[in-house]
């Protein structure tokens, strides 16, 4: 016998030999895939190099995204493969966009643990995002299957909850941010809060970047703002809550931090998106066990959110932050002065709100998904609106949403109590008029206008803020629309 | 001072007209009207008295009015709210509240604060209405 032993037991399936094989040949395309009820499903944007095919890209970001590495192993044979390699199963063009395609893949249930957001981010944009077969990769949806849904808290408290526990219904929730942003004593910061609730908002809340720093530490701005939020109750009858940022620098800390407000009788408190995965499950758990309502700042996120060919498409974040457990999230306003095309804005309330989600491709909605009863995530409403736009943003955003008007109270010139009331008056006025069956959109200037005769803040808010508008076009917009969608 | 509990009560009291396209919108959109009373209007008083139950099957805001000034003439000095429920499967809950009578005099609340460790304050919202004063002889 000549062969040495290695040559000799060596692998004959062409599939196996050594070296590197087209993707889509190892079995990460399969076109005549059937998708399980229990698959996880991700549709990817890709650009694909010049002179690299539309399937083998797609094949390579299935690959690079589950089982695959950039060459052949033989210790595949060892597992069942063929389960636990993701198949790309179709592919599209992307209408208007040439050098883009959408590709569809399918992932197994079982390559994903129950209830881990970051082993299941991990496994779909872990490496795949940085592969030089392509030149630009968006994750614009997923389909997280039932099975998969249920191994997540969801929200720790829900829209519907919520609105038990705060007594209101019938219309949208009305916040304002804490504004200057940072420098404000604890004691100044309380005033702010104290004056809009009683003014007549719901909410105050902190911005994301206010946790704990010299100018104001944290348990002087939660004691000043829990004596704000009592003092407003006690002058309206209302339950009031002011969102206490709990962000900090370990999660031994933010939990110090979310205990405190718990004991001090806060409803709500608040983190940010850039906490990370694991953080956000670990507060909405102890959200959930301490009944408090978890508000989600979504900072960071434009970094990858915003380019329509690169990064992570928003809705998949709000789905990812509802399976975390979050009860609120920034999700736009249209009219305001952020990001914003109104389908796209759209596509995201109804990600975070209906029970069940219907293909819906102007909305940018690929998948048909139920949410297997996980709770409502209330979409909140931030950055540069007023209330001369109430009749828009009640059309647009609708009932279930927290309109935050953060200048758009505090900058009113006869001071912030005058600001909150001209802003609950004209969301009163506005629905009032809905609900009466008017046609409020066309006449919601006259409906305000009217409304100013009784009330002084909002005819004083109404001249100040009538001419603006931030009229800027959309970097993230429906590939499916049938008309461009302007902003507004 | 004046509660503003409920959707509308920043403006002016409904009038009953306004309050019967209230109850036709609820009504259209396949909801239970109810109607519930108090004189104790604590923000956290979740359990007002219900007046009879709601009006599953009623689709004429009529009589809705009609079980409304019943509970007026009852109830001349309390505090009196139409809710809408929606029994829509995920939501199975209230869907619209607003008041639609209140006292012509409403104290208003008093704000306890019980010292604890450090700076620490336990607070405790009481009415003044509500204070010492059993059912009935309120408002």
């Amino acid at each position: 016998m000549s062969q040495s032993v290695s040559e000799r037991t060596r692998i004959k399936s062409e599939r196996y030999e050594s070296g590197v094989i087209p993707y889509a040949k190892m079995g990460y395309w399969d076109a005549s895939y059937a998708v399980k009820n229990t698959d996880v499903l991700a549709l990817f944007r890709i650009t694909p190099q010049p002179g690299v095919d539309p399937v083998e890209a797609a094949a390579a970001v299935a690959g690079e995204s589950s089982t695959a590495t950039w060459t052949v192993v033989w210790t595949d044979l060892l597992t069942a493969c063929d389960v636990y390699r993701a198949k790309a199963y179709r592919v599209d063009p992307v209408p208007s966009a040439p050098d883009q395609f959408f590709a569809y893949v399918a992932y197994e249930g079982d390559l994903f643990e129950e209830g881990s957001l970051p082993n299941m981010t991990a496994s779909i944009i872990g490496n795949v995002f940085g592969f030089k077969a392509v030149k630009a990769l968006r994750l614009e949806d997923m389909r997280i299957p039932h099975t998969y849904l249920k191994t997540f808290q969801g929200p720790a408290t829900g829209v519907v909850v919520e609105r038990e526990r705060l007594d209101k219904f019938g219309r949208p929730l009305l916040g304002a941010t804490v504004k200057p942003k940072l420098g404000l004593s604890g004691k100044n910061y309380g005033r702010v809060v104290f004056e809009g609730l009683k003014g007549g908002l719901d909410f105050l809340k902190d911005d994301e970047n206010i946790n704990s720093q010299p100018f104001m530490r944290w348990r002087e701005r939660f004691i000043y703002c829990v004596e704000g939020i009592n003092r407003a109750a006690a002058a309206t009858g209302e339950v009031k809550g002011s969102y206490l940022n709990v962000t900090a620098g370990t999660m031994d800390e933010m939990i110090v931090r979310a205990e405190y407000a718990r004991e001090i009788g806060s409803v709500i408190i608040m983190i940010d998106l850039v906490i990370g995965y694991t953080a956000i499950q670990t507060m909405a758990i102890w959200a959930r066990a301490n009944d408090m309502i978890l508000h989600l700042h979504r900072a960071g996120n434009s970094t990858y959110a915003r380019q329509k060919n690169h990064g992570i498409n928003f809705r998949v974040i709000c789905k990812w932050m509802r399976m975390s457990g979050v009860d609120h999230i920034h999700a736009g306003t249209v009219v305001g002065k952020l990001e914003g095309d109104p389908l796209m804005i759209q596509g995201f309330y109804d990600t975070l709100l209906k029970s069940k989600l219907a293909i819906d491709l102007p909305k940018g909605i690929f998948f048909d998904m139920d949410w297997a009863a996980l709770r409502k995530c209330l979409p909140v409403a931030s950055g540069g609106i007023h209330c001369g736009q109430m009749h828009q943003l009640l059309n647009y955003l609708g009932d279930d949403v927290i309109l935050q008007f953060g200048g758009g109270t505090i900058g009113h010139p006869d001071g912030i109590q005058a600001g909150a009331t001209a802003n609950r008056v004209a969301l009163e006025a506005i629905v009032l008029a809905r609900n009466e069956g008017r046609n409020y959109i066309e006449e919601g200037p006259q409906i305000l206008r009217d409304t100013a005769k009784m009330c002084g803040p909002l005819q004083t808010a109404l001249d100040l803020w009538k001419d603006i508008s931030f009229n800027y076009a959309s970097t993230d917009t429906a590939d499916f629309a049938e008309t461009p969608t302007a902003n507004v | 001072m004046r509660i503003t509990q409920g959707a509308f009560s920043f403006l002016p009291d409904l009038t009953d007209e306004q309050i019967q396209k209230q109850i036709e919108f609820a009504i259209g959109k396949g909801w239970a009207v109810s109607i519930e009373w108090t004189d104790d209007p604590h923000p956290r008083n979740t359990y007002w008295d219900m007046w009879g139950l709601p009006l599953f099957d009623c689709k004429d805001a009529g009589a809705v009015m009609y079980e409304l000034n019943e509970c007026r003439k009852l109830n001349p000095e309390g505090y009196i709210k139409i809710q809408a429920f929606d029994a829509t499967l995920g939501v199975e809950s209230c869907v619209l509240a607003f008041m639609v009578s209140r006292p012509a005099s409403e104290p208003g609340f008093y704000l306890a604060r019980t010292e604890g460790v450090g700076r620490f304050q336990k607070y405790a919202i009481s009415s003044y209405s509500v204070e010492a004063k059993p059912a009935g002889c309120r408002y």
